[in-house]
């Protein structure tokens, strides 16, 4: 740091004060923008009170709940094989996902685990929620930039994935399909060799919107460099997810962790970003759903003859204990902490949903951008409401 | 010459008569057409869907229950806005009008014409602007912060983008040598290029660094996408628009629309020979001696013309994201306007040296 001469400090004090009174002169009072409940670009009811300058964000806040439906307290007055159907609806548009850490964490509890037929399965399962989920997410960050076409191909081919769940599970968004000790049911027949040419039509989808989105300048010039998450903050504000991994940190749970699914089994690539940009999150996500049609492909030569349920009792009694489970959902990481005292339902479920925490640094990030940018960073950020409020 | 569609020598009220029906024709079939065409067909093709497919055959009706329906609606004015509702009211009106303003000085043949304006491109520029009045009148009566923000950002842009699109024109007049449409039309048909007048001298091919800064200004001008940040609906719900329902936002949108197809209009008369074909091709030599049918094919030819440059506008409109506003700004002082400005320099030195 230079020093300055008594005089110049002088001057430069004498300057600053003459700004300031000039500032006073002028200010003129700031604007609050309230961007939702009810804004085409929250998708749900988020709100995000944002006071302006001019079209700057001066301070802004996410205020959630407005979608609470409760589903902890819920879990309580319901047995344990009843909680999926809640717990599906948390994060709706990958809703197996969700279903996924609850039963684990019940097993764990149980001491029961699922066949290693299962096991594929529940993995090829949670692989196509993941797909169903980001693809749309790929279209619809579109529609946020005011690119109406690519939204439509989403939806297009993301029927292609949620025909494929609907097959095996017979519900398009709500599986409830995950059973303590296995699944429901089997694979219905030709869903692997249909599940191969779905596959296939993904891949092409992404290049189709990699063609169409990530390589317009006006996309790379709306999104590079907005919204900047460092390594440290991001991690200390608790992402997770792919706008951990867009900010250079290399954490995956479906490789990290050791949990009874087919993840190991498997050979994919964890994809990171040094950017941790708007852009790197969402390219992040477009190379994640690729990676994602790589490991159902490989599940799906791989995937052994047995059977998809374990020997469970009729009526299910968890054992009194505490168990903690989490994995890598389309949004981010998702855990449930199961408290039972021996009944047949869940004394406290304590759901850790990635949404929340990562919107949690929507107040960090917004400081200083222009509106347009916010609807950037929101939609780059990925959440979805229900998985905020639960 | 025939003067029946000039309609000098008919009563004065029939004039009045054919001109108004004239000017509803000539703003309301372009704007119907390139709704139906590109917004519902073309958009739904390039989206994989089909589009309306129950009025009418193939859904070309459309339009009409879309009429229809906004119609019936009640027409809002918010709480806010209720001790200017007066103001609130006249909005869409102003911005529709300068809209039929400016077809006005829009050749559409030899003698179909509404107005002969020595400086018709002058004044075409001129009255464009009105919209802007309407549409930062209707963002600030909104009582609205969307929509001030929205109304807010069509000033600027458009202030911004006025300036690209009169330095664009310059080259053209320049080469032309006159600012009255009728006369760059005729300009370019009876003009050649190296002695071979098989085509005429279309602008498009000297000034076509004026064309593509003119095209891309009426797409600001127009707020369509990659610049339609005053409407942007996924951040400002439609900005200046938020608040107007029924036949009032009717009339934004046929303005819209309308106005695409007169800027249209006006880029192929500037670029593209307008009315005409290549005179030499009838041996005709000024446009006395052009025969009276070009006064029916005339429009017809316009007609194809103008519908080629909005599907363009549209086609960008369908598949390019949204710019920011700061950036926009940016793009027109720093690249569009310096380059007009050299194009200016060179098409008049060229002028000189040829």
């Amino acid at each position: 740091m230079t020093m300055l001469g008594d005089r110049q400090q002088l001057a430069y004090i004498a300057s600053q004060a003459a700004d300031a009174r000039v500032n006073v002169e002028l200010e003129t009072e700031g604007m609050t923008l309230n961007i939702g409940p009810q804004h085409p670009a929250t998708h749900g009811t988020l709100r995000i009170i944002a006071r302006l300058d001019g079209e700057q964000v001066v301070w802004a806040e996410p205020s959630a709940g407005y979608m609470h439906r409760g589903y902890e307290k819920l879990t309580e007055v319901r047995t344990f094989p009843q909680v999926t159907a809640l717990v599906n609806r948390i994060d709706w548009l990958g809703s197996f996902a969700n279903e996924v850490p609850f039963i684990l964490a019940a097993e764990k509890l149980m001491g029961v685990e699922a066949p290693s037929r299962a096991q594929h399965i529940r993995t090829i399962l949670f692989e196509l929620s993941r797909i169903a989920n980001v693809s749309l997410f790929l279209g619809d960050l579109g529609v946020q930039l005011g690119a109406i076409t690519p939204v439509f191909f989403a939806f297009r081919d993301r029927e292609y994935v949620l025909n494929l769940i609907e097959g095996a599970t017979g519900g398009r968004f709500h599986p409830n399909f995950d059973r303590i000790g296995g699944l429901k049911d089997d694979l219905p027949a030709g869903f692997i060799d249909e599940t191969r040419v779905v596959m296939k039509k993904l891949r092409t989808f992404c290049d189709q919107i990699e063609d169409l989105l990530f390589g317009n300048e006006i996309f790379q010039s709306r999104t590079r460099g907005i919204g900047v998450i460092p390594k440290d903050v991001a991690l200390s504000y608790g992402l997770s997810g792919a706008n951990l991994r867009a900010s250079g940190v290399d954490w995956d749970l479906r490789r990290d962790q050791d949990i009874p699914m087919a993840w190991n089994k498997t050979d994919f690539k964890v994809i990171t970003h040094p950017d941790g940009d708007s852009f790197a999150r969402c390219w992040v996500r477009l190379q994640e759903v690729r990676e994602s049609t790589k490991i159902v492909d490989q599940l799906l030569d791989t995937i052994p003859a047995g059977p998809v349920m374990a020997k469970v009792p009729k009526i299910i009694k968890v054992p009194e204990g505490e168990a903690w489970v989490s994995t890598e959902n389309p949004l981010g990481e998702m855990g449930y902490y199961v408290v039972s005292q021996g009944d047949q339902g869940p004394f406290r479920v304590k759901i850790r949903s990635a949404s929340f925490n990562n919107i949690s640094i929507v107040p960090w990030l917004l400081k200083g951008v222009y509106v347009p940018d916010i609807i950037t960073i929101l939609a780059s950020l990925y959440f979805i409401l229900g998985d905020i409020d639960r | 010459m025939n003067a029946v569609l000039l309609a000098s020598d008919l009563p004065y009220w029939l004039q009045s008569i054919f001109r108004v029906v004239g000017g509803l024709v000539a703003v309301l079939l372009p704007a119907g057409t390139v709704v139906y065409l590109f917004l519902f067909k073309m958009l739904s093709f390039m989206q994989s869907r089909l589009g309306p497919m129950e009025a009418g055959p193939y859904g070309s009706f459309q339009l009409f229950a879309e009429v229809g329906k906004w119609l019936q609606k009640e027409d809002i004015v918010p709480a806010n806005a209720q001790p200017e509702a007066r103001i609130f009211k006249m909005a869409p009106l102003i911005v529709l009008a300068s809209t039929f303003l400016l077809v006005v000085v829009v050749p559409f043949g030899p003698d179909a014409l509404f107005t002969d304006f020595e400086t018709g491109i002058f004044y075409a520029l001129a009255v464009s602007s009105i919209s802007v009045l309407g549409i930062l009148i209707a963002g600030w009566a909104s009582a609205n912060k969307y929509s001030l923000l929205g109304g807010l950002r069509a000033a600027g842009q458009l202030v911004a983008y006025e300036l690209p699109m009169v330095l664009a024109v310059v080259g053209v007049v320049i080469q032309a040598g006159t600012m009255n449409l009728q006369q760059i039309v005729v300009a370019q048909n009876t003009g050649s290029m190296f002695g071979w007048d098989g085509i005429g001298n279309p602008y498009v091919l000297t000034q076509f660094v004026a064309f593509i800064i003119f095209m891309i200004s009426v797409q600001a001008e127009l707020s369509q996408t990659p610049f339609d940040m005053p409407i942007a609906e996924s951040e400002l719900v439609s900005g200046y628009m938020t608040e107007y329902s029924g036949f009032r936002f009717l009339i934004f949108f046929i303005g819209e629309f309308a106005t695409a197809g007169v800027f249209a209009m006006i880029a192929s008369i500037l670029f593209l020979g307008g009315w005409g074909v290549p005179f030499a091709w009838f041996g005709w030599t000024t446009i006395d001696s052009v025969d009276n049918w070009m006064n029916f094919a005339g429009p017809l030819i316009l007609f194809a013309k103008m519908m080629a440059l909005v599907f363009f506008i549209m086609w960008i409109r369908f598949s390019s994201p949204r710019l920011r506003e700061d950036q926009l700004q940016r793009f027109a002082w720093k690249v569009l306007i310096p380059i007009s400005l050299v194009n200016i320099m060179l098409t008049a030195v060229l002028k000189v040296a040829f």
